[in-house]
């Protein structure tokens, strides 16, 4: 590419490295930090492991496990539900022609990512209330299935969209039943949809906090409002190394997700 | 053709019409009973009477209201007065939020505009590099700013190694810390819209642009600007609509004197020192503005598309 | 029952959008029939209502006798290879092959057997485990058909099947769809926009605009007794001059062309007053001046195997002339005065 192209524009490649460096700045002091041998957040005593250690031993041990076990299953338990419904929508929006409502149906999918978190966390808090039902688990469960549902939506309608109805014609063409030409046919080829739409799901249910806050009653913990709890009082080297799992967690899915939508590219 | 004649349904595209009601019935009655209803009760909550250990005696009133908008002094006793204390926190997000977006655009223009002029191996590499942020917990990252600026946090250390400053800045519990915090949260989200804007922007154009005697800049600002507006309007909403509401970075980065409307509301349902009915009334105006934005852009896209 | 498919007044409307008008055809056993029309004329509609994908509004279509209108796709002993060859991406060749007779309840080694002989009918055997994308076009395309072949359909149905390939593998694909046809004996219904195609292939074709059969014939009826302006129009190239018909005898009339010229010519009409004469290119030949019409010669295209002559008639109508471009050809020139001459057959008045 010339220095000359149209394309090139003078200070934007220093420009974009800066935006890289913000961020990615926090998140890497954060890493190196998780492995200081000191209890000190200040002061570097040198690598170790401890704080590792410590999260999976040490005092605060048993409240991090209970809020990662309720977080890890209410993320696969939340992102499944909403995966399947969100599937469902789908066709219904797409392969099932024009209908009166449609519009009206789309907004609502929708809703979840229009209504600010915190409005939707008073309004949840106020409806569980009302209705008498703070079981905690199962409020923050449900909280989750619903803002989960248009992240779960968007990569599967997205993929659905590109499937050529011409694959399930040729299907039925070929003696398949309705049913068959669905499973052996459209929904293999949506596949990368679905998995993507399951792991942007997962990863949205792992990361709220101002719902769960709000609609988790008392005794409950996730992991976040764990965290937020401890670092009220003061960010300490244990939090870090927390941060730094979590931090390899969404990795994993960001990569993962990444992969399944080239390969999903690669055979359309 | 079939495929030529309007409002043709080819048999793919209707496969499923029989079976549209249930396939559509759980996301109806999932987004009905637990978002729709939820809010509208809040709206009803908004106009309820405050129970003083939290909660609500139900009976209307306009008191939430009144508390919002109206002064009548410290006893209620003096000629209502347009009452600022609200107000101002609503203005303060506001300006906050808009700072936080016109960082974002300052950053997330160019970056958008680098990647989208990437070779397209390399441009998976940079939208990779990007999107990661976004899936790493939000509460994480502010802890992570909230650490890298504290005042003898590895940032100040830095600063202190090479000289640049004699004492530590004070950078956490400000305004700027927030704004930071905010820009921070919501960057990936004005890269990707304008990117996807300007991958679709046709580069010709810019040639023609320039061989008839157009700067670089001037080619920016009368050709690459207006076609990808959209990109860029999309980009602000997603940056300025969250960081209105947000509630961790101001509360883990800008300490008590920045306070905005997400701890304004968090702080009416905080067991029995909160008033359920103003923290809806709260809630219920955030919403209105939100949604009142997001209807203006609706408005302003479907004039763009009719053209 | 001889007939392979019965269309029987079938009608197709979206909406307020009417796609067929009470369109009636019948397709014998073992033909190669082609629907041919430009886009938007309702033959890719007609075919995919045959296989089973669209509605029919009104009418019945009968295969072999049976009603099959109302019946599901999956239910219809007929196959489609698809313009674009909708190959499952996510399967093997084989298994794209295989996937009908699966469908249909075959055991395993059954449908291997015999989708390996169809991969070999289409010279395929050694690609039986590649997936589509794997294939260039023309591979693709063979692939498609040999799927579509698997099950034995009654009926072959072909949407456009070689509008993606290049020229060359065109050209060459036609003659293989033809001898498929003949060495499997089943009926082919062939979708095109392409004329070359539907004349080079077809024993008979049905012209299609607008939602009607202009013309059913076959290919020599169709390119030399059009019925109307339009197919005579749509099929190769031709002059249409507007003439006033002196009178019609018979399916002869005579009729006197711009210039004051009369002629006698075939006649697809039988009412009197001013038609559309469609004159071919080909059927015009230049003879020296003194015999016939005359005209001037406006320019002269070099077409490679053809030259085409562009001539003017006395009152200035403009004629369009092809002769081979042959080692003895004399290629007159522009501006000189030559004569024309009318073959037999060069000329038909048509109805509109």
């Amino acid at each position: 590419m010339a220095l000359r192209s149209v394309r090139h524009y003078p200070s934007f490649f220093s420009i974009a490295m800066l935006c890289l460096i913000i961020l990615y700045a926090p998140l890497i002091v954060v890493m190196v930090y998780s492995f200081n041998d000191s209890p000190s957040i200040t002061n570097w005593g040198g690598l170790s492991l401890r704080w590792y250690f410590d999260v999976f031993t040490g005092p605060e041990a048993p409240r991090f496990r209970a809020a990662a076990w309720n977080s890890l299953t209410i993320a696969v338990l939340a992102a499944t539900i909403a995966t399947a419904i969100a599937t469902a929508a789908a066709l219904a929006m797409l392969r099932a022609g024009k209908f009166k409502g449609r519009s009206l149906t789309f907004a609502l999918i929708n809703l979840p990512l229009m209504v600010p978190e915190i409005v939707i966390a008073v309004a949840t808090l106020i409806f569980f209330t009302m209705i008498g039902f703070t079981t905690g688990y199962l409020t923050i469960l449900i909280a989750h299935i619903t803002f989960c549902i248009p992240f779960a939506y968007l990569p599967i309608a997205a993929r659905l969209q590109g499937i050529d109805g011409s694959y399930e014609a040729a299907a039925r063409d070929l003696y398949a039943t309705r049913a068959q030409s669905f499973w052996l046919v459209l929904l293999p080829l949506m596949a990368p949809g679905v998995i993507s739409g399951y792991l942007l799901a997962f990863i949205i249910s792992l990361d709220d906090f101002i719902i769960t806050n709000f609609v988790k009653g008392a005794g409950m913990e996730t992991l976040p409002t764990a965290i937020f709890g401890s670092v009220k009082q003061g960010i300490k080297p244990n939090i870090m190394a927390i941060s730094t799992l979590m931090l390899g967690v969404s990795i994993l899915f960001v990569t993962l997700s990444y992969l399944i939508n080239r390969k999903g590219r690669q055979s359309p | 053709m079939a495929g030529a004649a309007p409002d043709s349904g080819t048999s793919a595209e209707t496969t499923y019409r029989s079976a549209r009601v249930p396939l559509l019935l759980p996301t109806w009655l999932v987004i009905g009973i637990f978002l729709i209803l939820p809010v509208a009760l809040m709206a009803v909550y908004s106009f309820l009477t405050k129970e003083m250990r939290g909660g609500v005696i139900w009976e209307f009133s306009l008191a939430a209201y009144d508390q919002f908008f109206i002064n009548r002094g410290l006893f209620g006793d003096e000629p209502p007065s347009l009452e600022w204390t609200y107000i101002s926190v609503f203005g303060r997000s506001i300006a906050q939020a808009a700072t936080a977006t016109t960082l974002c655009l300052l950053i997330g223009f160019p970056t958008a505009w680098f990647i989208a002029t990437r070779p397209p191996a390399t441009r998976g590499v940079w939208l990779f590099l990007i999107t990661v942020p976004y899936w790493v917990n939000l509460l994480i990252r502010t802890v992570s700013l909230r650490f890298l600026i504290r005042e003898n946090g590895p940032l100040n250390d830095a600063l202190l190694g090479t000289g640049l400053i004699s004492e530590p800045l004070a950078m956490i519990n400000t305004n700027f810390a927030v704004q930071l915090g905010l820009f921070y949260s919501y960057l990936p989200f004005m890269v990707l819209p304008i990117y996807a804007a300007v991958e679709r922007y046709n580069f010709t154009l810019s040639e023609a642009a320039a061989d008839l005697y157009a700067s670089r800049w001037v080619i920016l600002r009368e050709i690459v600007l207006p076609i990808v507006k959209p990109g860029i309007i999309a980009g602000c909403l997603l940056v300025f609509i969250p960081s209105m509401g947000a509630f961790l970075a101001p509360n883990l980065l800008g300490g008590a004197k920045n306070f905005m409307i997400g701890s304004l509301i968090e702080e009416q349902f905080k067991r029995s020192l909160g008033n359920w009915p103003f923290g809806a009334a709260v809630s219920m105006i955030l919403m209105s503005l939100v949604l009142i934005l997001l209807m203006l852009y609706a408005r302003s896209m479907a004039k763009t598309e009719a053209r | 029952m001889n007939n392979a498919i019965d269309i029987r007044m079938v009608t197709k409307t979206y909406g307020t959008v009417t796609a067929l008008k009470a369109v009636s055809l019948s397709i014998m056993d073992n033909e190669f029939f082609t629907l041919l029309g430009p886009s938007g004329c309702g033959k890719t509609t007609l075919l995919r209502m045959i296989a089973g994908f669209e509605d029919v509004t009104q009418g019945d279509i009968l295969l072999f006798g049976q009603n099959i209108a109302t019946l599901d796709p999956n239910l219809r002993p007929v196959n489609t290879v698809f313009q674009q060859y909708a190959l499952f991406p996510h399967m093997s060749v084989i298994d794209n092959v295989a996937f009908g007779l699966k469908m249909k309840g075959l055991d395993l080694p059954t449908r291997t057997a015999r989708a390996g002989e169809m991969l070999e009918m289409v010279h395929l055997s050694s690609f039986a485990d590649r997936l589509p994308a794997q294939l260039s076009g023309g591979q693709q395309q063979r692939v498609a058909l040999a799927r579509a072949l698997a099950p034995q359909p009654k009926v072959l149905l072909l949407d456009e099947p070689l509008s993606a390939l290049d020229l060359k593998l065109r050209q060459a694909m036609r003659m293989e769809l033809k001898q498929l046809q003949q060495d499997t004996g089943i009926t082919f219904i062939f979708v095109t926009h392409d004329q070359e195609e539907a004349l080079t292939m077809s024993n008979r074709i049905a012209v299609m605009s607008a939602g009607h059969v202009q013309q059913i014939g076959t290919p020599r009826d169709i390119y030399e007794t059009p019925v109307n302006r339009f197919v005579a129009d749509f099929i190769g190239e031709t002059n249409l001059l507007e003439v006033d018909v002196a009178s019609i005898a018979g399916d002869r009339a005579q009729v006197i062309l711009p210039g004051g010229h009369a002629i006698t010519c075939s006649t697809a009409t039988h009412d009197a007053g001013r038609h559309h004469l469609s004159i071919r290119p080909e059927r015009l030949t230049l003879v020296p001046l003194g015999a016939g019409m005359e005209a001037v010669v406006d320019q002269v295209i070099y077409l490679g195997t053809d030259l085409q002559v562009l001539v003017r008639l006395d009152g200035g109508t403009p004629l369009q002339v092809r002769i081979q471009n042959a080692a003895r050809t004399q290629v007159p020139a522009p501006g000189s005065r030559i004569g024309l001459h009318l073959e037999e057959g060069a000329a038909r008045l048509l109805a509109d």
